[in-house]
């Protein structure tokens, strides 16, 4: 998912005071209501369009299903669709559809969100449906059946095709040793064909409630319509009595390196993928998220990269190499390193020479020219994110529902402007030790029953 | 409770009414006479630039397929005096992004900066396409890049009945290649065929040019002679010819050893600047258009399990026009899959739609418009195509009409037209019951 907690507007003005953009003054207006029933809405007004983007996030994800229910929470995801006792099976689609909208949903190991991109004056019609999925759903074996079909397609579709998505799964499941977050979003396919309606109605009583959403709204409207739309519509819907705490078994203290290889007829190219365990910004000491963010830039990402510069422009092993850390996890998070060898180069050495980048850089640290390009690259993608209201609204509801606050979004350029050379070598030194990590190597299987398999 | 964040300026009732005042879109000329459209969009402090120059992979000879995209990919690899690391640390010092994009028909290209760096941005634009270096090293690296992606292509099941595809459908035309070329043809591009197509494609003439963001009339025709008033007034093209997709009828298994094999079907489409284009689109998004409520979506997915996306769409070039579509289903199921859709195509042709089914479209098509305009990089690559399609500065104010003027009687030849023609269907994986038919290869 998205990788970075955002910012905005007002944070903007702080963060680029000292530039020729303080000059420009743009009516900052985000605003963050909690409703009786505990619902939260945060509202994002951007009046270049008529139109809106309309969210609703619930904070509950793949790593809030019981063992053995693998798959649930997406599952839930889908049937969502499947009408309730006042919009039957369609109706909601058909009227998005009628307006021009758009509309679709997504799961994540944290948050399950849906949303509509509806012109401005429909955005009622949206959030009345939408409040009525909250605890209106109504699911039966007829569209319960075909539907778990189309998520084993699915699962075909993004993993099963895909040997570099076999291989995450994999990396993720051995760095993960008590945590959920080793499952996969998708579900493991043994458990998937076994979820059942009664599995899809129970998760949804349990988590689905006003005061375990958040609804984010950007785009063509003021914060008061907006809160005046959500008391007619979610305000009416009485608030989960039991909701409980989200608890998730945490991970013991890393002390293994482990590595494994995945062999696949199909592999035409092989890649080796690291992976180590790591805070995100909500199980982190202050500062230690951000520094882990401008160290995933600095080390792996674009041209200007130490691994893109040591790896494929210097030794030339490889013909590509990125790193990758996402601050926005509710418990510990992962940091991702993907590299691909050339033709002559095998994995272990390809290995050798990503641990020998790593090493230089946590004993030489990094410069002050990269430093400071990389925080002018990262604020700047903040303004760049202004532009697109969809992405605003994202980047808040994700943030919502990890253990962010929108005062920790809006800090984001103050935290990266804050962050020194010291505190990224630092944050390479500790974190990136072999012993939090897993290395999964993705190999042509050339054995004689790959072929034959099917 | 209310937690205000900001201080809130905006209480006024604006909802029920467009707020948004019709966007202007500005016809300005270059002091050096190039044209462009632009929207002064004083919201953010930035600046987008889209722009395309005639001149695509279609472009490239048969044997060194691959070398505009191989060109492309190296613009920002050295340019002038910079190489290509200090060009990047120059765009990474000022958020400068900088892309580069070859269809079959164009190079595309897009620009974004602050506008506190535009001046930088637009002067290494300038370099990129003036006078790219193509450096040894740089462009065996890259190539090395595109090789390794070629390669990993191989076993994929959605490129391999893509590729297949358009191979059977333009043989022997610059159509049926692959942009990014092939494993035989990379290795076979020099550095003086990626000058060659710089020298021949990089010209003022037939350039369109879109600019949106916080910029005036003036500032942007200095910006835009700044970035592109120096190339030469005419490119040097090789003619394309004309084609239609060959091979309906056809269907296509290309075994490879996947769960789930991935179709792709497709037949004749319909010119962008054919009178029935807008039926055309308006019957397509009934069949398999992207929303959830197409034929094609609540047939194959909604109703039987058999799919998670299925969807079709038109596609059209300066010299073909095609209808492709895809899905991919379970080795068990795909005949099953494939038969729904080739009934649903049938019964389209003969039938066409309901009118409840093009009242519910012309509403979306008309209503979804203004999503496809909401942002900065939309709004600019969207006012490239009007010009490439030739549609005219008021196409967006037009559109709504355009789709209102088509009648059932329309939809229903339209329809017959699109799909009366048959399918070409190439399929990766291992179909159950499913093989090869129709002409021999």
């Amino acid at each position: 998912m998205l990788s970075r907690i955002n910012l905005t507007l007002i944070a903007l003005a702080c963060a680029l005071a000292s530039s020729s953009l303080a000059a420009d003054q743009r009516d900052p207006e985000i605003a963050d209501f909690i409703l009786a029933n505990g619902l939260e809405l945060v509202v994002i007004p951007d009046h270049r369009a008529p139109v809106v983007t309309h969210m609703v996030w619930y904070k509950v994800g793949a790593a809030d299903e019981t063992a053995g229910k693998s798959g649930l929470a997406h599952f839930l995801e889908h049937l969502m669709f499947k009408g309730t006792a006042k919009n039957p099976a369609g109706k909601f689609s058909q009227v998005v559809a009628r307006i021009g909208g758009q509309e679709n949903a997504f799961t994540s190991q944290d948050y399950t969100g849906y949303f509509q991109r509806v012109p401005s004056d429909e955005l009622k019609t949206v959030m009345e449906f939408e409040a009525d999925r909250m605890t209106g759903l109504q699911l039966t074996d007829e569209v319960v059946l075909p539907e778990r079909n189309v998520i084993l397609e699915e699962q075909n579709q993004r993993v099963g095709n895909n040997p570099r998505a076999r291989l995450t799964e994999q990396v993720d499941a051995a760095l993960y040793l008590n945590h959920p977050y080793g499952k996969p979003v998708i579900g493991w396919r043994h458990e998937m064909e076994e979820l059942s309606r009664d599995d899809a109605i129970g998760f949804y009583r349990r988590f689905y409630a006003p005061n375990n959403a958040v609804v984010v709204i950007a785009g063509d409207v003021g914060p008061t319509q907006a809160r005046a739309l959500a008391e007619e519509t979610y305000g009416k819907i009485a608030r989960h009595s039991a909701l409980a705490p989200r608890m998730r078994a945490q991970e013991p203290p890393p002390v293994a390196t482990r590595s494994l290889t995945l062999a696949d007829a199909r592999v035409e190219m092989p890649s080796l993928q690291r992976e180590y365990l790591v805070p995100s910004f909500t199980t982190g000491k202050r500062g230690e998220s951000v520094a882990l963010e401008v160290l995933a830039h600095i080390l792996g990402s674009g041209s200007n990269s130490h691994l893109y510069l040591g790896l494929i422009v210097d030794k030339q092993v490889a013909v590509a190499a990125t790193a990758w850390y996402d601050a926005s996890m509710l418990d510990m998070s992962k940091f991702t390193i993907n590299c691909s060898p050339r033709p002559s180069v095998t994995l272990p050495q390809l290995e050798a020479e990503t641990d020998a980048v790593i090493a230089q850089l946590i004993d030489k640290g990094v410069t002050e020219e990269e430093l400071e390009r990389t925080k002018t690259r990262l604020i700047a993608d903040a303004v760049y994110a202004q532009d697109n209201q969809a992405s605003m609204a994202r980047w808040y509801g994700t943030a919502l529902t990890t253990g962010a606050s929108v005062n920790d979004v809006l800090n984001w350029p103050e935290r990266v402007r804050g962050v020194t050379a010291d505190q990224v070598r630092d944050a390479a030194r500790q974190w990136l030790d072999k012993r939090r990590s897993v290395t999964g190597y993705l190999i042509k299987d050339v054995s004689p029953q790959a072929e034959k398999r099917s | 409770m209310i937690r205000l964040v900001a201080s809130l300026f905006c209480i006024a009732a604006t909802l029920g009414v467009d707020t948004s005042s019709a966007m202007t879109i500005e016809k300005i000329v270059s002091p050096s006479g190039i044209e462009a459209w632009l929207v002064h969009e004083k919201a953010l402090p930035l600046v987008t630039l889209n722009y395309a120059f005639h001149g695509g992979a279609a472009q490239d000879e048969a044997d060194k397929a691959g070398t505009a995209n191989l060109a492309a990919d190296l613009l920002d690899e050295g340019a002038g005096d910079l190489d290509g690391k200090a060009y990047h640390e120059r765009l990474e010092k000022y958020a400068i992004e900088l892309s580069f994009q070859v269809s079959r028909d164009y190079i595309h290209g897009s620009l974004r900066s602050l506008n506190e760096h535009r001046d930088d941005a637009f002067n290494l634009l300038r370099v990129a396409l003036a006078s790219p270096r193509f450096d040894a090293d740089a462009i065996e690296r890259v190539r090395g890049q595109v090789l390794a992606a070629l390669q990993r292509d191989t076993t994929n099941p959605n490129d391999l009945a893509s590729r297949r595809w358009w191979q059977t459908a333009f043989p022997d035309h610059p159509y049926g290649r692959e942009s990014k070329g092939a494993l035989e043809t990379v290795p076979r591009i020099g550095a003086d065929d990626l000058r060659d197509y710089v020298r021949r494609v990089f010209a003022r003439n037939e350039l369109k040019i879109s600019i949106v963001g916080d910029v005036d009339a003036k500032t942007a025709a200095t910006l835009i002679d700044r970035a592109f008033g120096g190339l030469p007034e005419k490119n040097d093209l090789k003619p394309v010819a004309n084609a239609a997709p060959s091979g309906l009828g056809r269907r296509i298994v290309i075994n490879v050893d996947v769960p789930q094999a991935v179709v792709t079907f497709g037949g004749q489409g319909v010119s962008r600047q054919d009178p029935e284009f807008m039926a055309a689109y308006i019957v397509n998004h009934v069949l398999g258009g992207g929303s959830f409520s197409s034929r094609l979506y609540r047939e194959v997915r909604e109703k039987r399990g058999l799919a998670y996306g299925v969807s079709d769409s038109l596609v059209w070039f300066r010299r073909a026009a095609v209808l492709l579509g895809g899905t991919a289903t379970r080795a068990d199921r795909t005949a099953d899959a494939l038969a729904v859709i080739e009934q649903e195509v049938k019964r389209m042709a003969e039938e066409g739609p309901t009118p409840e089914e093009l009242a519910a479209a012309k509403s979306f098509l008309k209503g979804s418009y203004a999503l496809s305009l909401d942002t900065s990089g939309k709004i600019a690559a969207q006012l490239t195509q009007i010009q490439i399609d030739d549609l005219g500065i008021d196409y967006i104010q037009r559109r709504a009409a355009l789709i209102d003027a088509v009648t059932i009687e329309d939809a229903k030849r339209a329809a017959k037209r699109l799909y009366g023609g048959g399918l070409l269907v190439t399929i990766a994986g291992r179909p159950k019951g499913l093989t090869s038919s129709g002409t021999t290869e």
